[in-house]
């Protein structure tokens, strides 16, 4: 992986191509989550850190187990990979994605439950919250149609994480001075807060060209 | 009384309008009608699938388990549909891309179960699940068709003349304006519901 490739990698992921600004991805969390600068911040790190590990997992399970000629699978089994010969692997890319996004949340959760109280109380409700949030899953598909490498996988990951905290924190910026106006009175709540995200993603439009 | 169970998904709760939920697939597809039509047409049949299935099997599941149940059985549906508009319309399947697969973490389909098709018999989640499809169809087909006309002049791809001096926004047609878009047209149906509200009390 040249300098090159990082660089664009991160540049792409973080502003050209910022996941919920520009590629509609992870929009409940972000508007949901957005309403305080803590909470937002608490989120941010949370959703980084489970992108990185599940870009890692997911490209692991992609290269050895579910891609044509998978090199563990085919060594465990000592003949052809099953699941490439019977055209399995587009119908079980899905499942078994979500499956180990699901684990390893999970898993997380668990651990930091029993070893790092601290940190699990400061994340603790976000965390569950992860499993269901499409910029996991979508970041782990999008490595898959991009055919990233393991460290381009994860690299895209966390650059993507970083861009949600990104967007994210700025929101909550955004809608604390936001919570002092006076609005009129349907457009309080969601709708302003996405008539900003809008302002937000025209201002992210003028990253475009770095690409 | 069960026809309220159809209608509510369309007006009183819609998906997308009212309850908010599904919002990144519904952005990311409703820049042409045809990839708006394709999408709400996929988790129309995800929800139908889904619903009636999970209602079937609501007295076998165990409480504790019963979220990723849903995610398995929402999967199964998810991947038959992303397979099969990919036999079909492989070009409209090519643009939406990685959102197929990703109404498996849709809030609509794990909402509806939850919420729903848990506690009602087979027939009600059915038709809750047509209600709900029909209202997430006629709100993704509004968001694409203002979005498709103001940002290419044209419907389904097909070019709209006769509106003089207008000149396409091309902000309508990427991020921007599909954010901008769905904030106004949320509070448009705030505004809407706040009428209706005075008017009865």
């Amino acid at each position: 992986m040249s300098f090159e490739s990082i660089f664009t990698i991160v540049i792409a992921n973080i502003l050209v191509q910022n996941f919920i600004l520009a590629r509609f991805l992870g929009l409940c969390p972000f508007v949901g989550v957005s309403k305080r600068f803590s909470d937002a911040f608490g989120m941010g790190v949370a959703v980084t850190f489970v992108m990185g590990m599940v870009s890692l997992f997911t490209n692991v399970i992609q290269t050895n187990v579910l891609d044509p000629n998978a090199p563990l699978l085919v060594w465990l089994l000592g003949k052809e990979s099953p699941i490439a010969k019977e055209g399995l692997d587009a119908i079980l890319r899905t499942v078994t994605y979500i499956l180990t996004i699901a684990a390893f949340v999970q898993l997380v959760e668990m651990f930091l439950k029993k070893s790092v109280p601290a940190l699990y109380r400061a994340l603790g409700i976000y965390l569950p919250l992860i499993t269901t949030n499409c910029t996991v899953l979508g970041v782990a598909l999008l490595n898959t149609t991009q055919h990233r490498s393991l460290p381009e996988a994860v690299l895209q990951g966390i650059a993507a994480g970083a861009g949600f905290t990104i967007a994210i924190l700025l929101m909550s910026g955004i809608r604390e001075r936001i919570e002092l106006l006076d609005l009129p009175k349907p457009l309080r709540g969601m709708p302003i807060a996405f008539v900003c995200t809008g302002l937000m993603a025209l201002a992210f439009l003028g990253f475009q060209g770095m690409g | 009384m069960q026809m309220r169970e159809l209608t509510k998904g369309i007006f009183s709760s819609n998906p997308l309008f009212v309850i908010v939920l599904g919002v990144c697939p519904s952005l990311a597809t409703s820049g042409e009608m045809k990839t708006a039509f394709a999408m709400s047409i996929a988790a129309a049949f995800v929800l139908l699938g889904s619903n009636v299935f999970i209602a079937l099997i609501r007295n076998v599941v165990p409480g504790g388990v019963r979220i990723p149940c849903y995610i398995i059985v929402i999967c199964t549906f998810v991947t038959i549909a992303d397979l099969t508009l990919k036999a079909t319309a492989p070009a409209i399947s090519d643009t939406i891309g990685i959102f197929i697969p990703l109404i498996v973490v849709n809030c609509i389909m794990a909402g509806r179960a939850e919420a729903y098709a848990l506690k009602n018999t087979v027939f009600n989640s059915l038709l809750d699940a047509i209600g709900m499809g029909i209202g997430y169809m006629l709100a993704l087909l509004l968001l694409s068709f203002i979005r498709e006309l103001a940002g290419h002049g044209t419907l389904f791809g097909f070019p709209q003349g006769g509106i003089p001096y207008y000149k396409p926004m091309s902000v309508m047609s990427i991020a921007p304006g599909a954010f901008l878009l769905l904030g106004l047209l949320l509070g448009f149906f705030a505004w809407l519901r706040g009428l209706r509200k005075a008017k009865v009390t």
